[in-house]
């Protein structure tokens, strides 16, 4: 879209976009294109040589079982922190809208976290799910009678970093719906209410559904965040083990490139994340706004 | 509320502080760790009253991880990211919205692009590029064969060598990240709601593009720039994998990949109360501008992700 109104230089406009063009050929598209080429290459770890050998990288990784299980426990990792964090930022925000009176000091209390790098809450709940030191882990062995031990176990593992994952986006999902909650007009829910409706009913019938575009919008963007942006919790907690079962995808492009230097293993991964990524914000911007009904 | 539920409004009131309790547990807990001599932190179950020892557990962390450097490195990254960003997709969207011209589209398709290439996809290739960003140049160079071009056209040899590391430096963590497609985006959908009044007017009274840019748009997106400030600010601030990727000097890494050096390994001592305080103190500049900036930082997470 375009102004009405425009101004007329032959010059001015070029250069106004000229940083934006730099800055994302050189360290955008560029590196895509290099990676793009080099999945399709087989060289040695000190980039000596290498050959050109078609889909043979993904041939490889698409038959390594560790990949596939890679993929599998990227999966369960989004899908259990995009539900743990938006199941608590829902109904946290929904009580918080019907408190009315200390709305700003609630709001107050619950986006900070936001602010917290996903490294750090990794940190934070480290300590409080360590085997040995870790109140909630003495709280889990106490109560739910789990030999937890994060250290040795998958499972625990993966529990622990979804924990340190999830936490810091409460906030996050909590801003959005509570923006959601609070644009529903007051009218419907007291029309509902005159009709009879008990504030349950009034939740799932007419809440809820409206809440639905805001709910698929973050949806897909706490898949994103646990795709990409947990890569810090999975460094500083467990370096993708035990056993690689916290290995999620972003991890192993790392570290079979940067750390093996498997260039052509890493790119085809890179490749193969990036496609996924199109997929994903194709979706967001073919859906979000068109496909969510508001209709109950 | 619509009707008296007192049953229902006590509920509420009980599971929101029991919600604010669990979002604020870690954070609680960790500072009363913070508080603890390394003997009482490492008893099980640790006590739950502070103790005496906050400032020295505080000093232990901040020199024995080198914190000070670190978190300056972070700031001035996390500044140079925010600025940087602001700077460039304002005035992009300042050209895609009030020029037409023939690249127009093709300007702005290429910045919506990106958003399909975080960092995380291309790991190596970015990293190769910033070990030598003229690396695209030189190959540009080399494939038109302008090597033997120029030495046939002076009539000596002559070689084209560009190198220039953005490796251990603030250039390096700064410039990869600062295009952005959803900051140009948010300025091209706020410009698209200024009056065309104000743009003929401006050019009614012979003002040059670039005098109502400075002197009518930019002050009309005040609330959209300190939005995105908070928001950037944390972003750059919490930036994990470019950092780790392109620093290899201690000096030059940045606060929230330090900190990993004073998680206590398995044969170390249990030194969680030092380790507790230096997260406290790392994540204390972002929490701090977003509770201050609390209305700026809620409009920008909004707006930007529309």
């Amino acid at each position: 879209m375009l102004k009405r109104s425009t101004f007329k230089s032959s010059y001015l406009p070029y250069l106004l976009i000229l940083p934006q063009v730099i800055v994302t050929l050189t360290f955008f598209y560029w590196p895509a294109v290099q990676g793009l080429i080099q999945s399709f290459l087989l060289s040695d770890p000190f980039g000596q040589s290498s050959k050109f050998v078609w889909f043979y990288n993904y041939k490889e990784i698409f038959t390594d079982p560790l990949y596939l299980r890679s993929i599998l426990t990227t999966f369960i990792f989004s899908i259990a922190v995009a539900s743990v964090s938006i199941t608590l930022g829902l109904f946290i925000a929904t009580m918080a809208n019907r408190a009315l009176k200390a709305t700003a000091l609630v709001r107050t209390l619950l986006i900070w976290p936001y602010a917290v790098a996903p490294a750090i809450s990794g940190v934070l709940w480290l300590f409080l799910l360590h085997p040995s030191y870790g109140i909630v882990a003495l709280g889990i062995k106490a109560w739910l009678g789990i030999d937890w031990n994060p250290v040795l176990k998958g499972t625990d593992a993966m529990a622990m970093i979804t924990m340190a994952s999830a936490w810091k986006q409460i906030s996050y999902n909590f801003v959005f719906f509570m923006a959601g909650l609070q644009a529903i007009p007051k009218s419907l829910i007291e029309a509902a209410a005159i009709d009879g409706a008990s504030p349950f009913t009034r939740f799932w019938t007419i809440t809820f559904p409206l809440l639905s575009p805001t709910f698929f919008f973050l949806s897909v963007m706490n898949i994103i965040y646990s795709f990409f942006e947990t890569f810090g919790v999975i460094h500083t907690v467990t370096q993708g083990g035990p056993g690689g079962s916290t290995n999620i995808l972003v991890y192993k492009v790392y570290q079979d490139g940067f750390v093996g230097l498997n260039l052509g293993s890493s790119s085809a991964q890179s490749v193969v994340l990036m496609t996924l990524i199109v997929v994903i914000t194709f979706l967001q911007f073919r859906y979000v706004e068109k496909k969510v009904q508001y209709t109950g | 509320m619509v009707e008296k539920t007192p049953i229902l409004d006590t509920f509420t009131y009980v599971f929101l502080i029991i919600g604010i309790l669990i979002v604020g547990f870690p954070i609680i807990y960790s500072l009363i760790a913070a508080t603890l001599p390394l003997a009482e932190v490492s008893q099980v179950p640790m006590p739950l009253i502070p103790g005496d020892q906050f400032m020295v557990n505080m000093t232990d962390a901040w020199t024995r991880g080198n914190l000070g450097n670190q978190i300056f490195n972070s700031f001035i990254m996390a500044t140079g990211i925010t600025f940087g960003k602001i700077a460039v997709s304002i005035i992009g969207a300042f050209s895609i919205v009030y020029f037409d011209y023939r690249l127009r589209v093709v300007a702005f398709a290429s910045v919506f692009c990106t958003l399909m290439l975080p960092v995380e996809v291309r790991i190596m290739p970015t990293y190769e590029v910033a070990a030598n960003v003229l690396g695209p140049m030189q190959a540009t160079w080399d494939a038109l064969h302008l090597n033997s071009l120029v030495s046939w056209f002076t009539g000596n040899d002559f070689e084209m060598h560009l190198n220039w590391s953005l490796l251990d430096s603030y250039t390096g963590l700064i410039l990869p990240l600062i295009a952005s497609a959803t900051c140009t985006f948010l300025f091209r959908q706020f410009f698209l709601t200024v009056p065309e009044e104000l743009c003929e007017a401006a050019k009614m009274d012979g003002a040059s593009p670039m005098t109502f840019f400075f002197k009518i748009l930019l002050p009309l997106s005040k609330t959209n720039i300190a939005a995105l400030i908070v928001i950037e600010f944390v972003y750059g601030y919490n930036q994990y994998l470019w950092p780790l990727l392109i620093t290899t000097n201690p000096d030059m890494t940045t606060a929230v990949i330090g900190l990993k050096d004073l998680i206590p390994q398995a044969d170390d001592l249990p030194e969680w109360n030092v380790a507790l305080g230096g997260a406290l103190m790392v994540m204390l500049p972002p929490v701090l501008v977003v509770l201050s900036m609390q209305r700026w930082f809620v409009k920008g997470l909004i707006e930007k992700e529309k």
